[in-house]
C-alpha cells in the first residue's frame, strides 16, 4: 500500500517526530510504500543540519537523513513554513540573500501543493502532530 | 468506510479525546499513542468513558508508548495493545485516518 | 489527475495563540487549485477561528480570518461548525462570519457556506472521507 505522513511538530520538543519515524520504519519494513514524508508547521525543523543533541540521545534529523537514503523515501519540507523559521536549502538561501544553508541531506524544500499530490495519489494518509 | 482514530494527548490535559469519542462512529477503531495511552488504564477518572467507549468502538493502544511510561500492568482489559507494525496495520485496515492533533 | 478524492480539513484550533489555524488556511487554499471535493469542519476552539470583528492591531500579528470570506471564490462552500463545540463556548451562527458562495447552476444565487451540525451529523460527514488533515 502506498502512505503518506504529515509531521507537524519539530524534533525534542514534541514526540511526533519520533512517532512518525518509529511509524514509517514499520511501514517500510511490512512492505509498503512510502509517498512522501511532508513536514509542515515546526515540523519544518526536522530538516536543519545543525541539530546537535548529546551524544547519548537519538538524533532526530539523522535519523530521518538515514532512513531517507535507505529507502530513497521523499522528505519534503513545506517552503511557507520553512522560510518563517529559518530553514533554507541552497537555492532558497540564494533567493533570499541568505549567507548561507542548512538543509538536512536528503530533506527538500517544496510548496505545499505536495502535501495535497500526497493526499491524492496515497492511499492513506497519517498524521503526526502536537 | 472504516475510519482510525488516532489520539496522542493525555485525557488529563486536553479534550482531544472526548471530542474523538463524540465525533467517532459506532464501529469505528481508536488508537491512543504517545501521552493519549493514559487514557487506556484502569482506576482513573476517564476509565469509566474509555469502558462505555469500547461497547461501541474499538479501542487500541501503542504497547511501545505503554512500556515507555511504565504503566503496562495498569491497562483496561478490553484494549488491545498494539506494537508499531500493528499500528501499520490498523492504518490499512481502514479507510481513512483521523489524527486528533 | 483524474482522480477525484473527498479531503477535510478539520480545525480545532483557537486563532493566534498558536500558528496551527492560519497555517491550515494555507493549506485549504494551495489545495483549492487541486479541483478535490472540499469540506471544512469546525470543531472545539476552531470555532473561535470564524468568529468576525477580530481586531488584531494590539498584538501585532495579522488578521487572516478576512481570507474566510474569500473561500466561496475559491469554491469552498462546504464549510461545517459543530453545533455542541459552538455551544459549548457560548456562541451562536450570528456570533460568526457570514460566509457565502455563488452558485453558477442557480444565476449566480448567492448562499450561506456555512452549516452548523450537530456531533452525530458531523461524525458521519468525517466517516466519508477519504483524506483527513487535521490541524
Amino acid at each position: 500500500m502506498k502512505l503518506s505522513i504529515q509531521v507537524n511538530e519539530g524534533p525534542y520538543q514534541h514526540q511526533a517526530s519520533d512517532s512518525a519515524f518509529q511509524f514509517t520504519k514499520a511501514a517500510i519494513e511490512a512492505g509498503h510504500d512510502i509517498f512522501r514524508v511532508f513536514f509542515y508547521h515546526d515540523g519544518v525543523n526536522n530538516g536543519t543540519r545543525y541539530t546537535t543533541p548529546p551524544q547519548d540521545d537519538r538524533h532526530v534529523v539523522n535519523n530521518w537523513s538515514e532512513l531517507s537514503a535507505a529507502h530513497d523515501l521523499d522528505l519534503v519540507i513545506c517552503v511557507a513554513a520553512a522560510q518563517r523559521r529559518g530553514l533554507v536549502d541552497e537555492g532558497e538561501a540564494e533567493r533570499n540573500g541568505k549567507d548561507g544553508n542548512n538543509i538536512a541531506p536528503g530533506f527538500r524544500i517544496s510548496g505545499l501543493g505536495q502535501l495535497i499530490e500526497a493526499g491524492i495519489q496515497s492511499d492513506r494518509l497519517v498524521v503526526f502532530g502536537d | 468506510m472504516t475510519m482510525l482514530h488516532t489520539v496522542n494527548k493525555s485525557p488529563f490535559e486536553k479534550d482531544s479525546l472526548t471530542s474523538c469519542l463524540r465525533l467517532s462512529e459506532d464501529g469505528s477503531t481508536i488508537l491512543l499513542i504517545e501521552d493519549a495511552i493514559y487514557a487506556a488504564l484502569e482506576g482513573t477518572t476517564i476509565s469509566d468513558s474509555i469502558k462505555e467507549a469500547l461497547k461501541t468502538k474499538k479501542v487500541f493502544a501503542l504497547q511501545e508508548d505503554i512500556n515507555a511510561r511504565g504503566v503496562k500492568n495498569k491497562v483496561i482489559d478490553g484494549i488491545e495493545q498494539v506494537d508499531y507494525a500493528g499500528f501499520v496495520k490498523l492504518v490499512t485496515e481502514h479507510d481513512t485516518v483521523q489524527s486528533w492533533v | 489527475m483524474s482522480e477525484v478524492k473527498k479531503f477535510l480539513y478539520v480545525n480545532r484550533r483557537a486563532p493566534y495563540g498558536t500558528i496551527y489555524a492560519w497555517e491550515s488556511l494555507e493549506v485549504i487554499l494551495i489545495g483549492a487549485a487541486f479541483d478535490q471535493d472540499v469540506t471544512l469542519a469546525f470543531v472545539d476552539d476552531g470555532v473561535f477561528q470564524l468568529v468576525k470583528d477580530h481586531d488584531t492591531a494590539g498584538i501585532g500579528m495579522k488578521n487572516f480570518t478576512p481570507t474566510y470570506g474569500a473561500l466561496g471564490d475559491y469554491d469552498i462552500n462546504k464549510i461545517y461548525v459543530e453545533k455542541e463545540s459552538l455551544e459549548a463556548r457560548g456562541l451562536t451562527i450570528d456570533d460568526l462570519q457570514h460566509l457565502i458562495w455563488e452558485d453558477e447552476d442557480e444565476d449566480w444565487a448567492e448562499k450561506d457556506s456555512i452549516k452548523v451540525v450537530t456531533s452525530s451529523e458531523l461524525a458521519k460527514l468525517m466517516g466519508q472521507q477519504d483524506v483527513v488533515l487535521s490541524f
